[in-house]
């Protein structure tokens, strides 16, 4: 008897746990949003992401911030592509070639791992050193080149959790039938984890596009559109840091109105690859 | 008996510590079925996989011995083991459908062996689908995932996906397990019909089913073959007891 209310009440206790901090997780992203909202919805204008800013728009007056806009699109796609040309095949070998080599590809998680624990501050000082010992000027390329180092451990590690989690029959059933590694790993691995690996992608685009510091020596910031790989190139988390500092209301206000446009890019290209994706979701076995 | 086409000699497996064939010597004859006994956990799977070296992607597996294939070892660190696999197509126990439509699960041997085209793969999806008996079930939905096919779909469109890489051997693990009698019967008389064309080597675990398509027998106990021969020998005349004792179902 006294065993039976006890489990009840364990079962109660972690429900009600469970849904408590579902609430508290969602709280917190509303409010995040509400914030972002309301003190950036007054300013956001067309006129903001249609327009380069004119003389004097970081002291309130006209223009927008199309040029910043343009630039981290143009950086975290860039950087994104980088990093999947690397990270995949990485991911690949570890999971596939390597598989039984398990020194190996326990040092390589290990590596990644502490990789992925280091700041983007590194990263951007890191960038920084590069190019002065490279002759690279601040630019897009500069950019570019940083934050795909500085994502590229998020986007092997998300792909290689997801490719770990393959299951030995699939590669005994590809490899049954003849395949080569390379055809198990392109073919058949890839595709069974092609959800993950638009994980990996959409959460490096987002962390890429959302930082400051691999940037902020390595871009360098202008109001034009960058028109090649070795413009400056002005960037959104910038502009929301630049503009966040300025004691003018209007200006600050135009920050969370700049953070506001970052999010909804981030959103909308969730949505969007996963929509594309849509089908390959349902091949994957179960 | 004519010359074999594959056979074993001396071969031990290890899994880590734990000895799982143990001195295996076997003879497969061409174009016929051979049926492999044996209670669960005997070998039955690992002897299959070592054939077509799948133990491989296995982490400490140990192997002595050699299997020869059309005269050659294929155990030798040498050896091309794609092609190898390709001779030897094998059907898992447990269905395993690859994460993509109907139709390029079958299209797959075919494309890694080089044939690409829409026009030249159709037909030849559908004969091999066919040739396992599923065509019926699967002529409207080809571009539907695998994986939302029924374990025995899923087991037959293994058979259709392995018989389409043209291998000269069909090593069938449990092939008929998720089947229900009708279908398995229709598989049965399959593989009899293939055998004209393909060597066969099949796992069971239903002595009728033995009987009713084996040519040759390998009766296996905790690694061990105990015995050996053609079939109607087997069934008629076992020589060791135990192979009595599990005629009689002793293990079952
Ligand atoms: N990957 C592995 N690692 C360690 N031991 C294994 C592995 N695979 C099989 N074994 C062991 O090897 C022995 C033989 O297994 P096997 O799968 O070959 O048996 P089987 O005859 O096919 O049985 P069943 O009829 O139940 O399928 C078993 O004791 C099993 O536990
Ligand atoms: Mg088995």
């Amino acid at each position: 008897m006294m065993r039976r209310i006890f489990k009840i009440i364990e079962e109660r206790f972690f429900y009600g746990l469970m849904l408590a901090s579902t609430a508290f997780l969602v709280a917190l992203l509303l409010f995040i949003v509400l914030i972002i909202l309301y003190k950036g919805l007054p300013s956001l204008s067309w006129e903001m992401v249609s327009q380069t800013p004119k003389g004097g728009y970081y002291f309130g007056r006209e223009g927008g911030l199309l040029n910043a806009i343009i630039g981290s699109l143009y950086l975290a796609t860039g950087a994104v592509v980088i990093g999947l040309f690397i990270s995949l095949p990485l991911s690949l070998a570890m999971n596939v070639y390597f598989r039984n080599n398990k020194k190996l590809v326990n040092a390589i998680r290990f590596v990644l791992d502490l990789l992925w624990g280091i700041p983007s501050i590194v990263y951007g000082a890191f960038g920084f050193t590069i190019m002065i010992y490279l002759g690279i000027k601040t630019s897009l390329l500069a950019g570019i080149i940083t934050v795909s180092i500085f994502i590229l451990p998020i986007m092997v590690r998300a792909m290689d959790e997801i490719m770990k989690q393959v299951p030995l029959t699939l590669l005994e059933s590809a490899f049954s039938l003849g395949s080569t590694n390379t055809e198990v790993a392109f073919k058949v691995v890839a595709r069974q984890c092609f959800p993950g690996i638009v994980t990996g992608v959409l959460l490096a685009f987002g962390r890429g596009i959302g930082d400051v510091a691999a940037v902020l020596f390595t871009t360098g910031y202008t109001d034009n559109i960058p028109t090649s790989l070795m413009d400056q190139t002005a960037t959104l988390p910038l502009a929301v840091f630049f503009q966040l500092g300025s004691p003018i209301p209007e200006v600050q206000s135009r920050a969370y109105a700049a953070a506001l446009i970052l999010t909804v890019i981030i959103l909308l290209i969730s949505v969007v690859t996963r929509f594309l994706s849509r089908r390959y979701y349902k091949t994957s076995i179960k | 008996m004519n010359q074999p086409i594959i056979s074993i000699k001396n071969l031990n497996l290890y899994f880590g510590k734990q000895h799982v064939l143990k001195n295996v010597n076997i003879e497969i004859p061409q174009n016929k079925v051979t049926v492999i006994l044996g209670p669960s956990g005997c070998g039955k799977t690992s002897l299959l996989k070592t054939m077509n070296r799948l133990v491989d992607l296995h982490e400490n597996v140990k192997i002595s011995g050699q299997v020869f294939l059309d005269n050659e070892d294929i155990l030798k660190d040498n050896v091309d083991i794609t092609r190898i696999r390709k001779k030897m197509g094998l059907l898992s126990q447990k269905p395993s459908p690859l994460p993509m439509t109907i139709f390029n699960n079958v299209a797959y041997g075919m494309r890694i062996n080089g044939i690409k085209r829409k026009r030249k793969l159709r037909p030849l999806v559908q004969k091999h689908l066919i040739e396992a008996n599923l065509w019926d079930e699967v002529k409207d939905r080809m571009n539907d995932p695998a994986s939302r096919l029924s374990i025995g779909q899923q087991q037959r469109l293994c058979l259709a996906r392995g018989l389409a890489v043209n291998p000269e051997i069909i090593l069938a693990d449990e092939p008929t397990s998720a089947l229900d009698p009708l279908s398995s019967t229709i598989i049965e008389k399959q593989f009899v019909e293939l055998k004209r064309d393909y060597t066969i080597v099949l796992v069971t675990h239903v002595l009728r089913q033995a009987r009713r398509i084996a040519d040759y027998i390998v009766f296996m106990y905790l690694g061990e073959v105990i015995e050996q021969g053609p079939a109607n020998e087997f069934f008629e005349n076992p020589r060791e007891e135990k192979t009595k004792a599990y005629l009689k179902g002793a293990f079952n």
